[in-house]
């Protein structure tokens, strides 16, 4: 059925057993991503190292299987990233949920939200957490 | 008995329900979002459009007359299906939020003020929450609530004797039924207690005004809004019933054409009556449609209606409240026809979406009771609402659906 091209054993897997799931002390930085429309709601931690790479990611919240497991399989994807490097992925994984024929390339296991492009009402979902994560890398330190 | 038979006379009228949603047949079950339209309804507007329509109170000729009288005609049938004594208390509104917005404005500027307070209820949808904190935030006035405690929902009305004698509420706005509870306010009671102490009432009937006989004359309201896309008419037409003694003396809400009498460069002045509150031209179709809707309602009957949705909300309470994990909002009995719940860790949006795959139409989200959940602990729930096109089946189908659904996301 086209609802399990939605939900791959890798969402459900990722949404039940959320990796990276927790809080960052300061001064790990943080953003969040609220959608109005559920009230879902995440909040991604990020500690960059001195030359400037994703040291530690982690988030927190509540939100629907899509959201949960992407923004689990964002925290495994950034780290060790560059600032550049992790807003460029967002970018290339957005592109690959809103456009046509945009290939997977470097996307790794995000390809398994390759369902989203059936069911754009759950786009936002699948966003959130990137957006999360893109105020968090944006947050000043100290 | 009245249940099922309802379905069975009249689900054939709503020509949208015939057909398959993802390969199943269409179970819709968001009545509370919007509710579908009959034939008589979808065909009257048509009917218009091909051979009525031209803009209202303004045209000599024939078609103006025709439109301006249809329109009327749909001002005079909202007032019997309200119970109002004159089609003068009828004012057109886009829906329910509308209603309240002008209220809130029209009203709430000239009457309240620092020191007086605004009371309304904990179970508020956002269209009669946010008006009234702004309302407060532009007059001084302040916005309390009335207390809802636990799942079930329960407002302590007795409270409420209280709450007026001590403080200077001059208004009370409240739900007659909760878009996400499902409970039923004793509305009778309520405007009788504050007509005791002169507070103005607003009711929102949103959720009643196509499920339950309502006579404003009985209630004694003193506003009682709702919107036609809930009860088988069209979207952006609504009606705002306002008791002809307050309405009287209350300003405009938007200013233009059809609303004026005589105009100068330098000023204006103001038609009496509804036509005050309507500026501009009209949604004609829409009350036209509203019209037919209302009269198709009423050879239904509401209190059928309302036996129907009793009926139905307890059948899916019983058989829901067995499914495990599940926590249902409201009161077991005396509910509406709608049911609000959370299934284990299941969020709503998967739910609704594994449901919708199986034809189901749900509601997941916060309703538009933000505030609502997170006092409830709750971020989401999915919602079933039904219309007296509903049937027993389609909630054993829900059931089924659900069933599988526990599998699918169940840990
Ligand atoms: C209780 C209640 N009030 C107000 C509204 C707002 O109605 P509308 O969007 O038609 O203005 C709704 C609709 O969801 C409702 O359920």
């Amino acid at each position: 059925m086209e609802i399990d091209e939605l939900y791959q054993t890798i969402i459900l897997d990722h949404s039940k057993r959320p990796r990276n799931f927790g809080e960052l002390p300061p001064p790990a930085t943080k953003g969040e991503g609220y959608n109005p429309s559920c009230g879902d709601e995440v909040v991604v931690f990020i500690s960059q190292s001195p030359q400037g790479t994703i040291e530690q990611v982690r988030f927190t919240g509540q939100a629907c299987a899509i959201c949960t497991a992407s923004t689990s399989l964002m925290t495994t994807q950034v780290k060790g990233k560059t600032v550049a490097e992790a807003l460029g992925l967002k970018r290339t994984f957005i592109d690959f949920l809103t456009q046509d024929a945009i290939p997977a390339t470097g996307l790794g296991n995000l390809q398994a939200l390759a369902g989203v492009k059936k069911f754009p009402q759950r786009l936002k979902c699948a966003t959130l957490g990137w957006h999360a994560l893109e105020g968090a890398l944006k947050t000043n330190v100290g | 008995m009245v249940v099922n038979s309802l379905a069975e006379r009249y689900r054939a009228d709503f020509p949208i329900l015939d057909q398959k949603v993802n390969g199943f047949p269409l179970v819709y079950l968001d009545n509370a979002a919007s509710t579908q339209h009959p034939n008589c309804v979808i065909d009257e507007i048509a009917r218009y459009y091909r051979e009525d329509h031209a803009n209202v109170h303004r045209g000599i000729h024939a078609l103006s007359s025709r439109s301006t009288k249809l329109y009327e005609d749909a001002r005079a049938r909202a007032a019997r299906f309200l119970g109002a004594a004159s089609a003068d208390s009828i004012i057109f509104t886009r829906g329910t939020t509308e209603g309240i917005n002008l209220v809130a404005t029209s009203w709430g500027t000239a009457h309240l003020g620092p020191g007086d307070v605004i009371l309304i209820t904990e179970m508020e949808h956002h269209a009669n929450l946010i008006p009234w904190q702004i309302a407060a935030r532009r007059t001084g006035a302040s916005l309390q609530y009335l207390a809802v405690h636990g799942d079930e929902g329960t407002i302590d009305w007795s409270d409420l004797e209280r709450l007026l004698s001590q403080n200077r509420v001059r208004l009370l706005a409240f739900t007659h039924i909760s878009n996400s509870l499902g409970c039923i306010n004793p509305v009778r009671a309520i405007c009788a207690t504050a007509r005791r102490h002169g507070v103005t009432t607003l009711v929102d009937a949103a959720q009643s005004a196509g499920h339950a006989p309502i006579n404003v004359q009985e209630l004694d309201c003193d506003f009682l809004v709702f919107s036609g896309h809930k009860c088988c008419g069209p979207t952006g037409i609504g009606i705002l019933y306002g008791n002809p003694a307050v309405l009287d003396d209350m300003q405009p809400y938007q200013f233009g054409g059809e609303m004026i009498s005589r105009v100068t460069y330098e000023s204006a002045d103001w038609k009496p009556g509804p036509h005050r509150f309507e500026a501009g031209t009209p949604h004609i179709a829409g009350a036209i449609g509203l019209n037919v809707a209302m009269d198709y309602l009423e050879t239904i009957g509401r209190p059928a209606i309302q036996a129907n949705d009793h009926h139905l909300g307890e059948v899916a309470y019983e058989r829901l409240s067995r499914l495990p994990g599940i926590r249902i909002l409201g009161p077991r009995r005396e509910r509406a026809g709608l049911i609000s719940f959370q299934l284990g860790a299941t969020h709503a949006h998967d739910l609704v979406a594994y449901a919708d795959q199986f034809g189901i139409a749900l509601r997941g989200g916060h309703h538009c009771n933000q505030p609502l959940m997170r006092k409830l602990g709750l971020q989401a729930t999915a919602r079933a609402s039904f219309y007296f096109y509903n049937t027993e089946s389609e909630i054993d189908r829900l059931v089924e659906v659900l069933e599988a659904a526990i599998k699918y996301f169940g840990a």
